[in-house]
């Protein structure tokens, strides 16, 4: 009993340490967890797989640093699957830091093996759009011309000079969009404009924060799947056995959840027994 | 260890922050300073380069003088620092709301309230299918207020009660997902890119 008390009266600073202990052991003595991946996660999966050797996908990301732990190993994902598959890749965001990230990610994936093998080329197998200002009006604007909404890359290279960009004049040549996203502008408005609108099939990659808002989208079929949060991308890295950091993130989430969850039971009956006894 | 300054920089102000998990500190003001003070020094210089300069001034450049319109319209959001002439920033602000009120009203209906009222006309030949349409009816029950929440009314309310403490449990779950994920990243910053214990 005088434990359960105590429990009421804990310190939140031996929450924060053990929390902070549940999160850094697992990343020194690393466990094998097996993946289960859910049936939003293989929607994606399954929709880019289904995609055909030169179809062109726009990979759009509505992130920055403070989600980039959650949303770039999804971002990479997407990368090493789209090349696997020889689908075109067209970088863009709605948010300032987003395509830089995205930068980050496609660096990091050619430096690979196995990409730097298949001899990749900027303009023809990929490009970056880089960042506009305007959220769902770049959306609607790119419905009626892409080249008229970014006349140039994100380096200043105008779109002409791309031989990928040539044939795109509007979402009539896009086959499918893979959203990243981490708030506002992002995933609503793309189903919104560009798959309602305009009839782009898209999937998207949110911040665990946000796939509850998202998952509304998944029932009716405007998204044909949905990565939310480290578990989605670690569901992506393991269904594109790729292994990334969503993998190796996962042991510590694990580990930290069944802290917060014995916390939550601790608390809860603490309260519920304390009451009684107060009651008495 | 590493070596990077820049690198050091990021995991000092990283603890600095962190800090405050233990008590308010003078490490973690100095520390909340310099990300409030850098934010608005990036974001001020990011806007112009990204936002104006392409926007507004590269197609001004060009001869599409009708964007001069847009210049005028942003000039006059920065003029309720004007006290004096500060009524002229409605205009802008009417502008904007209008336009967004335009461009999203029937695409909003469409997707957000005609799309999920088809999602959720099912046959009820699944359990899925069948907590779903009792979630819907009783959830909707219980924000139907003209109706005084009593007898077999109040007893959906309450089961309507009972489904959205569940969609929050959920999101709150969720939360709690996210917030975790990013201690993990940044707790990984600091053992491998930092310490250099992790490979």
């Amino acid at each position: 009993m005088r434990i359960l008390e105590k429990t009421m009266v804990l310190d939140r600073r031996i929450i924060f340490l053990l929390i902070a202990v549940a999160v850094v052991v697992p990343l020194f003595i690393p466990f094998h967890l097996k993946m289960h991946p859910t049936p939003a996660s293989q929607g994606l999966y399954d929709a880019v797989e289904k995609l055909s050797k030169g179809s062109t996908v726009i990979i759009s990301g509505e992130y920055d640093p403070g989600t980039a732990p959650e949303i770039q190993p999804m971002v990479k994902g997407a990368l090493k699957h789209c090349f696997r598959k020889g689908i075109k890749v067209i970088l863009m965001g709605l948010w300032p830091q987003g395509p830089a990230l995205e930068a980050q990610a496609l660096q990091e994936v050619l430096e690979e093996t196995e990409f730097e093998e298949m001899n990749l080329q900027y303009g023809q197998d990929y490009v970056n759009l880089g960042y506009k200002a305007g959220g769902q009006v770049v959306i609607q604007s790119m419905g009626t011309s892409i080249p008229a909404t970014f006349p140039t890359d994100m380096a200043g290279t105008p779109i002409e000079e791309l031989s990928l960009m040539k044939e795109i004049r509007n979402f009539d040549d896009i086959t499918f969009i893979l959203d990243f996203s981490a708030g506002d502008p992002g995933t609503p408005f793309w189903v919104m404009f560009a798959h309602d609108r305009f009839h782009v099939p898209m999937a998207s990659g949110c911040t665990a924060v946000s796939a509850p808002m998202l998952y509304p989208y998944l029932q009716t079929g405007q998204l044909a799947g949905l990565l939310g949060g480290l578990k989605g991308a670690a569901d992506y890295e393991w269904l594109t056995k790729s292994p990334g950091t969503g993998i190796q993130y996962m042991p510590s989430q694990s580990i930290a959840h069944l802290v917060i969850v014995i916390f939550i039971i601790l608390g809860n009956i603490a309260f519920f027994v304390t009451r009684k006894k107060g009651e008495r | 260890m590493s070596t990077s300054i820049e690198v050091w920089i990021a995991a000092l102000l990283t603890l600095g922050i962190l800090s405050f998990l233990y008590k308010d500190n003078p490490f973690y003001k100095v520390s909340e300073s310099i990300f409030i003070g850098v934010s608005a020094a990036y974001w001020f210089v990011y806007m112009i380069y990204n936002v104006i300069k392409p926007n507004l001034i590269v197609n001004l450049r060009m001869g599409q003088w009708w964007y001069a319109f847009a210049g005028i319209l942003g000039i006059m959001m920065l003029l309720r620092l004007v006290p004096k002439i500060g009524w002229l920033s409605r205009w802008a602000v009417a502008f904007m709301i209008g336009t967004g009120a335009g461009l999203n009203f029937i695409v909003y209906l469409q997707s957000n309230v005609m799309k999920q009222i088809k999602g959720t006309l099912v046959p009820l030949n699944s359990i899925g299918n069948i907590v779903m349409i009792v979630g819907v009816v009783t959830g909707l029950i219980y924000f139907f207020f003209s109706a005084e929440h009593k007898g077999l009314f109040g007893g959906a309310a309450k089961v309507g009660i009972w489904f959205i403490m569940v969609s929050f449990g959920a999101s709150f779950g969720y939360t709690v997902m996210a917030r975790i994920s990013l201690l993990i990243g940044r707790m990984h910053f600091l053992f491998s890119d930092w310490l250099r214990l992790l490979h």
